[in-house]
């Protein structure tokens, strides 16, 4: 492809996200005048005060939740990808989001109930659920470095990344047995999947600990398109293979665990966004990549959350809309490889 | 000499599983040379180059490039120093030959591998040299084996490198490409003034086309020569363990004796 489509790709992407955030911003459960969207984004108030309020602190911190979470976890499947020479990598499929999921459970359902739900919103709540989550990322994907020096076949890595995914689904059942009602509600609400949940509150913590770690993705991005020569091309090429791989599994569990933390154990996006963004560019080269990437998943989640809330019968958890984007691509990419 | 070993021991495993295929090797590689590794499978060949490209430790000796310890460059370092054309035969990522030749340009490049005009240069000249250029926008899967080694090899060029390590680069190659391939390292070395050093099974091209031969025998002995004094030596039939498959010097080639004769 050439710059110039490349730019003219990037600027239409850019277009359509835009489209979308503004379309999120007008469209929801409650319905909103246009006009008076507008006079409430401008700073004048609609006159009705729930209007405002749904505007400002709902829809508003929504797009931005919606928006950085789909880049994020997007970003996450594409170094998953390239870090395992493996198509099908993804943090959802790896187990690496149910390792977070693990973590949360364990704080939301182990530590009483109310630490971090919907009923908590204070800080250290926040604070509480995120770090189980990172925790959780980063012992599922250091099983999975451990095992990947065992097994050198990429599909039998995808598989016991199935298995521990299982495994921590299991020992979050065993959790859930135990747990109090209150624990056992805020987890299940959780467990749906929304970008409702970060709010103007947290907003700032969630939206800086994802750009510091799509930048540190960026500055990756010459490891990156070296290593897809495979690892002893690399290592020719003056990459230092096992500090960058750390580093490439560091970012995907920092930007896997956040968003599971705030926004439950999303599915597909992480899978599904780099093959989009491939089958666009019709290259492999992260130069590339990345950027229409980041675009893409934030304008995929984005549409996942419009869909969710126009529905109408109540909102459709995320969870339920990611697959139904997801599948027929990933079976299109399986069956377009020979 | 660009690259010396002293006393190199080489082979796999650590530790109580380590097995030393060769050792006791003090070999040179010359700027403006091509020297072919020949030996049976299993014998040591892509141990020692593996040794020799440091991805893999030694297990005794040293090895010196460029004058400087080997063992004391870092991965940059030694990125300007050895170029690599490894036997993979699949190469991941739906990247461009262009694509695949610029990361070679990575040793030179800043934090984000961004190219400056000069760096585009020499990409285009050394898919110029590797015969390739007018593949640069074809995507390296929808490449022929040999069109896919000379855009490896491209790659290697690019890196601008004294030293270029190839592990068996005409394995996969009919014989056409394999003539290619030859004469092109061949001209590499010569032309370029390159220290070329490559695996190889194919005898008769590399008896015709290499200054030298690091010749494995059977016992794991290894004879470092010009091709002609390693012919006349009769060292060549010391490589295979059966003693019916004998070397034809007029043929350049190894022949089954039968045992009528």
């Amino acid at each position: 492809m050439s710059t110039a489509r490349y730019i003219l790709l990037v600027v239409a992407l850019t277009a359509v996200l835009l489209a979308l955030a503004v379309a999120c911003l007008l469209w929801g459960s409650v319905d909103i005048d246009a006009a008076a969207v507008w006079q409430i984004i401008a700073g004048n108030g609609s006159g009705n005060r729930a209007w405002d309020i749904i505007v400002l602190e709902s829809r508003l911190p929504m797009i931005a939740t919606a928006a950085l979470a789909g880049a994020a976890l997007s970003v996450a499947g594409l170094l998953l990808q390239t870090t395992f020479n493996n198509p099908l990598a993804g943090p959802s499929i790896l187990g690496v989001s149910t390792g977070a999921g693990l973590g949360v459970a364990i704080v939301l359902l182990a530590l009483g109930g109310t630490i971090g739900s919907d009923m908590d919103t204070s800080l250290s709540g926040y604070i509480a659920t995120l770090t189980g989550a990172l925790l959780g990322a980063g012992a599922v994907l250091a099983l999975l470095m451990f095992f990947s020096t065992l097994v050198k076949s990429s599909t039998m890595l995808l598989i016991i990344g199935i298995l521990v995914s299982y495994l921590a689904s299991s020992v979050i059942s065993l959790l859930n047995s135990v747990a109090t009602e209150e624990g056992l509600h805020s987890y299940v609400a959780w467990g749906f999947g929304s970008f409702q949940g970060v709010g103007n509150d947290h907003l700032a913590l969630f939206a800086g600990i994802i750009v510091t770690a799509l930048v540190a993705a960026a500055l990756m991005v010459k490891p990156l398109n070296a290593l897809l020569l495979g690892t002893r091309y690399a290592r020719n090429l003056g990459v230092n293979t096992d500090r960058a791989r750390n580093l490439l599994l560091l970012i995907t569990g920092i930007l896997t665990a956040v968003v599971t933390a705030f926004c439950g154990p999303i599915g597909f996006l992480g899978l599904v966004v780099p093959h989009i963004a491939r089958l666009m560019l019709n290259t492999g080269n992260h130069n590339r990549l990345l950027p229409v990437t980041i675009i893409t998943g934030a304008a995929i989640a984005l549409l996942c959350s419009l869909l969710s809330a126009l529905s109408p019968y109540g909102i459709i958890p995320i969870n339920a809309i990611t697959p139904i984007i997801g599948v027929p691509i990933i079976i299109y990419v399986l069956l377009a490889r020979k | 000499m660009l690259l010396t070993t002293h006393n190199l021991a080489v082979g796999y495993g650590r530790g109580k599983h380590r097995t030393t295929l060769l050792s006791g090797l003090n070999l040179s590689l010359a700027p403006g040379e091509m020297v072919a590794l020949l030996g049976k499978n299993g014998v040591g060949k892509s141990t020692l180059l593996r040794a020799l490209t440091l991805s893999t430790p030694p297990h005794d000796g040293t090895i010196t490039i460029d004058g400087q310890d080997a063992s004391t460059l870092s991965p940059r370092q030694l990125s300007r120093l050895i170029g690599l054309v490894a036997t993979t035969r699949a190469i991941a990522g739906a990247l461009t030959v262009e694509e695949i030749v610029a990361l070679g340009r990575q040793p030179h490049t800043g934090l984000l591998g961004r190219l400056d005009s000069h760096d585009r240069d020499i990409v285009n000249k050394a898919m110029t040299d590797a015969d390739i250029a007018h593949k640069a926008h074809n995507n390296i899967q929808d490449l022929s084996d040999g069109e896919r080694q000379k855009a490896m090899i491209a790659r290697a060029l690019a890196q601008e490198t004294p030293i270029i390590i190839l592990d068996e680069p005409t394995a996969f190659l009919d014989v056409a490409s394999r003539i290619e391939t030859m004469q092109l390292l061949h001209s590499l070395a010569h032309e370029h003034n390159k220290a070329v050093l490559l695996s190889s099974h194919d005898i008769a091209q590399s008896l015709m086309l290499a200054d030298r031969l690091w010749l494995i025998t059977r016992d794991r002995q290894l004879i470092a020569d010009t091709p002609e004094r390693i012919t006349a030596s009769g060292a060549m039939n010391r490589v295979f363990d059966n003693p019916a498959i004998t070397f034809s010097p007029t043929l350049h080639d190894y022949l089954l004796q039968s045992s009528s004769h």
